[in-house]
């Protein structure tokens, strides 16, 4: 909000005047009707391993809001522009490098990305080999992670090219903040977000079968006790699709269809929110009861599409994320405008050298790790958790990565002491099908905890709207 | 309509129906039993058993039976999937997995019936209580349907909700007439006497039909015009009937592909309650009647749940 010399940043004035001229006791009593509202709609997200099994047949227990902060997170809209050209380009190359992974492998010849990275992946999938995909398209929803440093950089944190969520409560937080203070939005302009589910169906629609004149799309959620079956449902009813289960699928005659009412229906795209593991028991996971059997041959037939594709998870690594740059030199024979927070693979003898050593001064994740878990904060944890971790850093260092912490910019948000500075990021959703499309804003997600740099909702982070303004 | 979608939301409507329908069966069960003695007193208890076919199950959990055993096994035993504390669970919880696909006042109904269900003492309704908790549950069925009625957009999810509704009610209103089958009384002498009229007026009490038979017959109670009421007489809104009408008219606005045996069965038990001749019901002897009607419900149940609901 405020610039290095402590003004105000020029975006930030209309809702600085804002802030100063509205009395406090009616900013509390609009943060307490936006929870009202939130708990009325049941905008809620399930815990794991939270309040299981405590009352049969009831999951209530399970479902917890997540905290909704009603000061917006401002981005000018120049600023953003510049982020939109960093994000095509980031996404383009993914794009560009997992259809080569799949295909003629070049990056992989010309040494750019060491082969064992890609073939030794778990998440490489070898049923997706020669499979040509429509627009040559296998990320078509990115949800790119950014922090902003202090001094003005965007870098990307990580890249969520599987099932990236999050993109209800943009549009659930936007909806709630026209309605708590629309005097704001007559302030000035903010850019809208709310045609994001139709932006959503053209992109499925996109990765049909080309033959397909008008497809159906469906999207497959596994079922009503997953953590994001709000979101699923929500987007679901807002682009007018079926929100289809596993069992109501089958494979027939080499197509899929879905059980109703007047008979069997034709699917043309599955816009999937399951991981690849459970899409199919024939081909992957044997126990799943998610998944359609069959539907991997369907997929490899071309008679349906997937979005997004399988196999992605090798480009949205954290351990193929230090390559991205090199990608979009290697496709695209340009400068990445997007920068990478550094960092140190722990695979590396010198690396993992230098990451022991500094320790405590640094951000270590899981290769496959997400959601916040298996993170160790350098600067924020007890000198034991460090040696735990150390121990576990040396027995398996593959498995880490290291970053150094950043000086992260900070978002005034609402505390229990009155407003205070709290760290943010922001996801924006990159939708890739005939051509990128982008809608102006993302999901902040801020860290309640002073000083805490972790903003996932499983623990203890909120969300804000995102404004991008002119 | 995915057939996932319409099987939850048939079977919703169809819980909330059956817990009105225990509630009325306990209801009357609880004022008779003050009526009756020794032997009868036995019949009077066990006829719900009979009719809702629990009998086994009953004698499994409790040795003796008692009114207040009687009331926990039929209201509260959450072991007992025909309770009425599981219909309200199982509707909510089908309620819970089509949220999206139904008013939001129709899921909030079922989930306050749900949420006071659990907070009721049992002791109240086994004791003192029992009447008021049948109200209450009879009250929440009469909420659920209204709200459903006067919200729910028309198309497959209404189609199948009434569907469900009406099936259950035929179901429970054939049941219910039958009781007067299994509760013998004690001689050939108590036939037309007060005992025999307390029975039937208590019959007509718990399908809300006494002050209807009254105003259509004005004349006393006589089980053949009993029986005229409950299974012909379609201004009767729990008559089988007028249930049937019901349900025939739901079918008819369902689109399916291979419905054809459902369809059919529905139009032939439509035409049989439409066109049936009471003197000749009674020759050939009510339950029997009762039974056939029973069965083809049962298979009719088992058509719809294949032509439109998934089952393989």
């Amino acid at each position: 909000m405020h610039a290095a010399d402590g003004g105000v940043r020029p975006h930030f004035r209309a809702l600085a005047d804002w802030l100063a001229e509205t009395p406090a006791d009616r900013v509390a009593e609009k943060r307490r009707e936006a929870d009202l509202l939130f708990h009325r709609v049941g905008i809620t997200f399930a815990v794991y391993g939270d309040a299981q099994g405590s009352n049969e047949g009831s999951n209530a227990g399970a479902e917890r809001l997540i905290p909704f902060d009603t000061i917006p997170r401002v981005i000018p809209k120049a600023e953003w522009d510049a982020l939109v050209q960093g994000l095509r380009q980031r996404v383009s190359a993914l794009n560009r490098f997992l259809h080569d992974i799949y295909h003629e492998q070049e990056i992989l010849k010309a040494d750019v990305v060491p082969a064992a990275q890609v073939l030794t992946n778990e998440a490489y999938q070898v049923s997706m080999l020669g499979l040509d995909l429509p627009n040559g398209v296998y990320s078509h929803v990115s949800g790119i992670d950014l922090v902003r440093h202090e001094d003005g950089t965007y870098y990307v944190l990580e890249d969520n090219l599987r099932t990236p969520s999050g993109v209800s409560y943009m549009l659930e937080n936007r909806k709630m903040m026209m309605r708590l203070f629309p005097e704001l939005f007559a302030r000035q302009h903010v850019h809208p977000v709310e045609h994001y589910p139709g932006l959503l169906l053209e992109t499925l629609r996109a990765a049909a079968p080309p033959a397909v004149r008008d497809p159906v799309v469906a999207l497959l959620t596994p079922g009503q006790h997953n953590s994001a079956y709000f979101e699923h449902a929500f987007l679901a009813q807002q682009m007018g699709v079926e929100l289809v289960e596993g069992g109501d699928l089958f494979v027939k005659d080499g197509f899929l269809h879905m059980r109703t009412t007047s008979g069997p229906q034709r699917v043309d795209v599955i816009y999937r929110r399951i991981d690849d593991a459970f899409l199919d028991p024939l081909a992957f996971r044997q126990d799943s009861l998610l998944g359609v059997p069959g539907l991997l041959s369907v997929y490899r037939a071309g008679n349906v599409g997937l979005a997004n594709a399988i196999g992605t998870g090798v480009a949205d690594d954290k351990s193929t994320y230090p390559y991205v740059p090199e990608m979009i030199r290697f496709y695209l024979k340009e400068e990445p405008i997007l920068q990478n927070v550094p960092t140190w693979q722990c695979k590396r003898p010198q690396d993992l050298e230098l990451v022991l050593d500094k320790l405590p001064e640094l951000v270590v994740k899981e290769v496959q790790g997400s959601g916040g878990y298996g993170m160790l904060i350098g600067p924020a944890a007890k000198k034991t958790e460090i040696e735990a971790f150390r121990a576990r850093i040396k027995a398996n260092p593959a498995n880490y990565i290291a970053q150094p912490t950043l000086s992260l910019s900070t978002c005034p948000t609402f505390v229990e002491q009155g407003l205070a500075p709290r760290h943010v990021d922001l996801r924006p959703y990159v939708l890739s099908g005939k051509a990128m499309k982008l809608v102006p804003g993302g999901l902040t997600r801020v860290a309640l905890r002073e000083g805490s740099l972790v903003v996932n909702s499983s623990q203890g982070g909120g969300t804000k709207d995102t404004w991008v303004v002119d | 309509m995915l057939s996932r979608v319409a099987d939850r939301i048939f079977w919703m409507s169809r819980q909330m129906e059956r817990a009105e329908n225990m509630a009325r069966i306990l209801g009357v069960t609880s004022n008779l039993v003050l009526l009756d003695t020794g032997k009868l007193q036995e019949q009077t208890l066990l006829a719900p058993l009979s009719i809702t076919e629990t009998e086994a199950a009953y004698r499994e959990r409790h040795d003796k039976l008692t009114l207040p055993a009687l009331i926990e096994f039929m209201a509260l035993d959450e072991k007992n999937p025909s309770s009425i504390y599981s219909c309200l669970k199982w509707a909510r919880e089908n309620g819970h997995a089509v949220r999206w696909l139904i008013t939001s006042e129709m899921w909030e109904t079922l989930n306050a019936s749900w949420l006071e269900m659990r907070a009721i003492p049992r002791n109240r309704v086994t004791g003192a209580g029992a009447t008021e908790f049948f109200d209450w549950v009879k009250e929440r069925s009469h909420l659920f349907r209204g709200v459903t009625y006067g919200t729910i957009v028309r198309g497959e999810a209404f189609n199948f909700s009434r569907l469900g509704t009406f099936l259950e009610r035929a179901d429970n209103t054939a049941r219910i007439l039958d009781v007067k089958y299994h509760i013998l009384l004690p001689s050939v002498e108590d036939v037309g006497g007060a005992l025999d009229y307390y029975q039937w007026a208590a019959l007509l009490r718990s399908v809300s039909a006494f002050e209807t038979y009254r105003q259509l017959y004005r004349d006393q109670i006589f089980p053949i015009k009993v029986a005229h009421l409950l299974i012909l007489e379609r201004r009767m809104p729990r008559s089988l009937a007028a249930c049937f009408d019901q349900v025939k008219e739901a079918m008819s606005r369902i689109r399916g592909q291979k419905d054809e045996p459902a369809k059919r069965l529905a139009s032939e038990l439509h035409a049989r309650l439409s066109y049936a001749d009471v003197e000749e019901v009674f020759q050939g002897g009510l339950h029997e009647f009762l039974t056939a009607v029973l069965d083809d419900i049962g298979e009719l149940g088992s058509r719809i749940q294949r032509a439109y609901l998934g089952a393989v």
